[in-house]
């Protein structure tokens, strides 16, 4: 009887497919991997310590580049967790204003996961379209927040500025065109028969394995569980918001797959209710010890200027105390742990990463599959790899 | 006491001898709970038919140099069925580890390791316990307080060795 070797070899970190810098070991018999291993870090940065020695607002340019297709999200959970910690009200146009990015922002990072998903399994004709989409959204973001990939646009309590003249008329025509998109894409995948065959009954993991891992997101909604932070935590007034969360029935690719499309035709409902409503009114609240003054009053008052000049260069002094505010990101649940010393510094931002966890449990996903299937399956938990590293 | 928390009052209940600490602060509940325990708490929250924290939603470390006992290890849990947050800290003095939690929760797998890398905490018990984030060869922890936000080699030039 012959003996069984296996072989292992490497994948990334410089490989198209792993989306970033992620490096797998793989032990192979044959085609089947027997052991996956990732090995992260390539892309740390430090953020978490590097918060330590800035003032409470000079941390949220930091949080746009940690999951750098969903900024807007990620400027969400920390201005919410600081104002937790502050115990500020945001005022109600605010508040909506920052659903509207936020859901946005998602629409523009699913485009991202399903046009690379698609071309790393073979499909690349969606990535054009997909990316047709995604420039009309970071056109709108530039055009609000001044910036594309990185807008920053979020402050702690509120927004940096209210929309442009004429914006709610472009973020509508975008909405509405978006639906007949969605059809597009639909068109080329979802009936698609090498699609299916890539997809369907690949990567399967368990409603009880994917809780216990600490999956969140998508991921965890694929495998049928119901549960997310804009239902069962809600911020930011999701509450007021009528939307489902749409889930899969036996946690394989394509399950995740179908919840994405489903989620964004949701954020694009949103997004809509959201400009119906729209309030009028502040777009900041007015404590003076926290919130920047507004720019024409700068040039204007010399107490505005001094506020302005004090709370850029000093910051605020939090109570000491300790807060964890959660939203739900493109990637799964991104929460701020922030505790305070009662200094103008944060003593600890902790940043609870949705991918490291849903990367984390990757080997058990790919294990006893083909080596074909791991590029599906990194596709579909969709990581960045600047949150997993941070 | 004012808190009434389902989990403070059965983790009482469950464990008579033991002196919780519960603070409560934006209405987030936090109970410190001693370092030798904690598997077994850890497994009493996930079991318990009226608590069900299956969820391990987050694990960090944050260190108090230079007070004693220096580090805590934070657990952040959920229970998805009763949509409840539970925060259970324990104190560890430096040279000192914690148990570990991997065999109730897998993601605390990465999430130890992550802790073990970036504070220098151990834990026992863990099935793989490497650096995650740095590499093999690194010298330090950097989020300790005592280790500075430049490095503390920024101020040297690197030569590799050719």
């Amino acid at each position: 009887m012959a003996e069984t070797r296996f072989m292992t070899i490497n994948m990334g970190p410089q490989h198209p497919a792993t989306h970033g810098v992620l490096r797998l070991v793989l032990e192979l018999d044959g085609e089947v991997i027997v052991k996956a291993v990732p090995h992260i870090g390539h892309l740390h940065r430090g953020v978490e310590k590097l918060a330590e020695s800035k003032t409470y607002h000079q941390v949220i340019p930091l949080t746009d580049r940690l999951d750098y297709t969903n900024a807007m999200g990620n400027n969400l959970a920390y201005v919410l967790a600081v104002e937790k910690l502050l115990g500020i009200e945001v005022p109600e146009r605010a508040q909506c204003l920052r659903v509207m990015m936020a859901e946005l922002q998602r629409i523009a990072a699913h485009l991202i996961w399903l046009g690379t998903h698609a071309l790393d399994i073979g499909a690349m004709t969606l990535l054009f379209y997909n990316f047709r989409e995604r420039e009309d959204i970071l056109r709108i973001f530039e055009e609000v927040a001044g910036g594309r990939l990185t807008p920053t646009y979020l402050r702690i309590g509120g927004v940096s500025k209210d929309l442009p003249d004429g914006m709610g008329e472009k973020i509508r025509s975008f909405v509405e065109a978006f639906p007949a998109r969605m059809k597009e894409y639909e068109t080329l995948l979802t009936k698609n028969v090498i699609w299916l065959q890539r997809t369907k009954d690949v990567g399967i993991i368990s409603k009880e394995d994917v809780i216990n891992w600490g999956v969140t997101g998508p991921t965890l909604r694929g495998s049928g569980v119901k549960w997310d932070v804009r239902k069962a935590v809600p911020y930011s007034g999701y509450e007021t918001f009528d939307f489902d969360i749409p889930t899969g029935s036996i946690g394989d690719v394509y399950d995740r797959y179908t919840v994405r499309l489903r989620e964004m035709e949701w954020s694009n409902s949103i997004v809509k209710q959201a400009l119906d409503r729209l309030p009028k009114g502040p777009v900041l609240a007015s404590d003076p010890h926290v919130v920047l003054p507004a720019k024409e009053d700068v040039q204007k008052d010399i107490a505005a200027l001094i506020r302005q000049f004090k709370i850029a260069s000093e910051g605020f002094y939090p109570p000491r105390g300790e807060v964890y505010a959660s939203v739900e990101s493109a990637k799964g649940e991104l929460g701020f742990y922030i505790v305070s010393d009662g200094s103008n510094h944060p003593f600890r931002v902790r940043i609870r990463p949705p991918s490291f966890l849903n990367l984390s449990a990757l080997p058990k996903m790919v294990e006893g599959r083909l080596i074909a299937d791991v590029i599906s399956i990194i596709g579909s938990i969709d990581i960045v790899l600047g949150e997993i590293d941070r | 006491m004012v808190d009434i928390h389902p989990a403070v009052r059965k983790l009482q209940e469950a464990f008579p001898a033991l002196t919780l600490d519960v603070k409560v602060f934006r209405e987030e509940v936090s109970v410190t709970v001693p370092r030798k325990e904690i598997l077994e708490i850890c497994r009493f929250l996930y079991t318990d038919p009226d608590l069900q924290y299956q969820f391990l939603t987050d694990l960090c470390g944050l260190d108090f140099f230079p007070e004693h006992p220096r580090f805590e290890v934070v657990y952040l849990l959920t229970s998805m069925r009763k949509n409840q947050r539970l925060r259970l800290k324990a104190k560890v003095e430096e040279g000192e580890s914690v148990s570990s939690v991997e065999s109730v929760w897998k993601a605390a797998n990465w999430l130890e390791r992550e802790v073990y890398d970036l504070f220098g905490i151990p834990f026992e018990k863990h099935p793989d316990l490497r650096r995650i984030l740095l590499w093999d060869g690194f010298e330090g922890h950097p989020l300790r307080k005592d280790y500075p936000v430049e490095g503390p080699d920024f101020d040297k030039p690197f030569v590799p060795e050719v």
